[in-house]
């Protein structure tokens, strides 16, 4: 390979003026985390309430849980945050348009909102599939003992519910860094958008994305070994994972 | 607002669009998913061979594949193709390769990890009796895989193959990112041409989920029906 190479570019000056190359790469880390913790938190509470919603008697929350989830699942995330970026501003009412486009750091709360609501139709699904794997005794024993429905989700069937899933979205929430590096597409200056400016800037293409490359597998082993940890703790007493 | 929606632009550009875009698409996501199935189900091959190495070899790279996002994956493969060409056919200088044999080889190897995953327990379903009577019957390693094991396996995963490959249909669109003109990067290209972004992009979330939806009610229904027999 004719290819020249040179590791000591991580320690020269970016030409954006932020310090060095390396500086450009970790800044763009930061904000990988930040956008998907953002996510994750949207993805969770909307996917718990949504995921809730199908396991309802109600047909109409049933049909509602269902059409979100289809929608959310069945588009490229790349078209949803387009959909969010360029068409949105465009069909809301004249004002509101105009405060969203000039929203500062537009990319991120797009993203952010975008790949929350995409990972949400996800989180929705394994929940659902968490409450339908509990007996159908621990339902009813809640209402035997008087508890309401809202109760009855609150301390009987959702902390059983999301204690069984845990490991499943353990994937999600990989899933939810990872997805975030397709808000490069809306200008977003994520970790593979600083890798990709810095390959633009100093023409040290293998660098930059190896780099880049072992920042993920990084982020990737510490979430996996917290979340072993957390897995442990929350273990349910009796079943295969539990003590 | 939606007051002046302009159809006419979404209608001119129709051909273009499914002719070039989608053919892209099609194309790409069909032979993606063939050669993601046969790479993914050698490497399940491999981590199920026994073998320690060979197993490990395997596990790497499947664990390492899918720790990154596919856009960073296809940025390596768009930058280190040329290179692998030209260190293979020993030629003086990168190799130029097009936009699709890139992409193509792109998605298969990222696809791999994952087919290799969902192959892995297909052939895992299987219950022992089944290899066992295949060398009682002095069938070879290879004759026991080809004849008996392998198409039971694929055979019971095949829903969540489809599943997978209707993910891969919904990934393409990725190539975005190197500006190629698969169907959203063609619908993209008229959306700026002609500073149509609201009737494009909603054509285009439009085509992708009708042909999703259609695409896993498909499967769900292959689903129920293979599920009976036992």
């Amino acid at each position: 390979m004719n290819y020249n190479w040179n590791w000591g570019i991580f320690f020269q000056p970016n030409p954006m003026g932020t310090g060095t190359y390396l500086d450009l790469l970790l800044s763009g880390l930061a904000l990988t985390l930040e956008t998907a913790v953002l996510a994750w938190i949207i993805a969770l509470v909307t996917g718990s309430i949504v995921g809730v919603m199908r396991t309802l008697p109600s047909k109409g929350a049933y049909w509602f849980g269902f059409a979100y989830v289809e929608f959310f699942r069945n588009m490229p995330l790349l078209v949803q945050l387009f959909l969010w970026f360029f068409v949105l501003p465009e069909i809301l009412p004249r004002a509101a348009g105009l405060w969203l486009k000039q929203l500062p750091n537009a990319p991120f709360w797009t993203a952010s909102i975008g790949v929350g609501l995409f990972m949400s139709a996800r989180v929705a699904v394994q929940l659902q599939a968490g409450i339908g794997s509990l007996p159908r005794g621990q339902k009813q024993a809640a209402t035997a003992l008087g508890l309401t429905t809202v109760q009855g989700y609150r301390y009987v069937l959702l902390p059983m519910a999301f204690r069984i899933i845990l490991p499943p979205l353990t994937s999600e929430f990989l899933n939810t860094i990872k997805n975030t590096a397709v808000a490069i597409t809306i200008g977003l200056l994520e970790l593979t958008g600083q890798a990709r400016s810095m390959q633009e800037f100093s023409f040290q293409v293998f660098e930059a994305f190896t780099a880049a490359t072992i920042l993920y597998l990084l982020v990737n082993a510490v979430v996996v070994t917290g979340m072993r940890i957390l897995e442990r703790y929350v273990a349910i007493p009796g079943y295969i994972t539990g003590k | 607002m939606l007051g002046n929606f302009d159809f006419d632009v979404i209608r001119r550009s129709l051909p273009y669009l499914f002719y070039e875009g989608m053919t892209f698409t099609l194309t790409l996501t069909a032979l993606s998913a063939l050669g993601g199935l046969i790479f993914g189900t050698a490497i399940a091959l491999m981590r199920l061979s026994g073998y320690k190495t060979l197993g490990r070899i395997a596990g790497l790279y499947v664990d390492f594949m899918r720790s990154l996002p596919l856009v960073l994956v296809i940025f390596w493969f768009y930058f280190l193709v040329p290179y692998i060409g030209q260190w293979l056919t020993g030629a003086s200088r990168p190799i130029s390769v097009g936009a699709f044999a890139s992409s193509l080889i792109t998605f298969i190897m990222f696809e791999a990890a994952y087919f290799s995953e969902i192959m892995r327990a297909g052939i895992q379903s299987i219950s022992r009796g089944q290899p066992a009577a295949a060398n009682a019957l002095g069938l070879t390693y290879a004759q026991t895989m080809r004849y008996v094991v392998l198409p039971q396996a694929f055979r019971n995963m095949l829903p969540v193959l489809l599943t997978q490959t209707i993910v891969l249909f919904q990934d393409t669109s990725l190539v975005y990112v190197l500006s190629i003109p698969d169907f959203l990067g063609a619908a993209s290209k008229v959306a700026q041409r002609d500073g149509r972004l609201v009737e494009m992009y909603l054509f285009a979330a439009f085509v992708y989920f009708t042909i999703s939806c259609v695409a896993s009610f498909g499967v769900r229904r292959l689903q129920s029906r293979i599920a009976i027999i036992r």
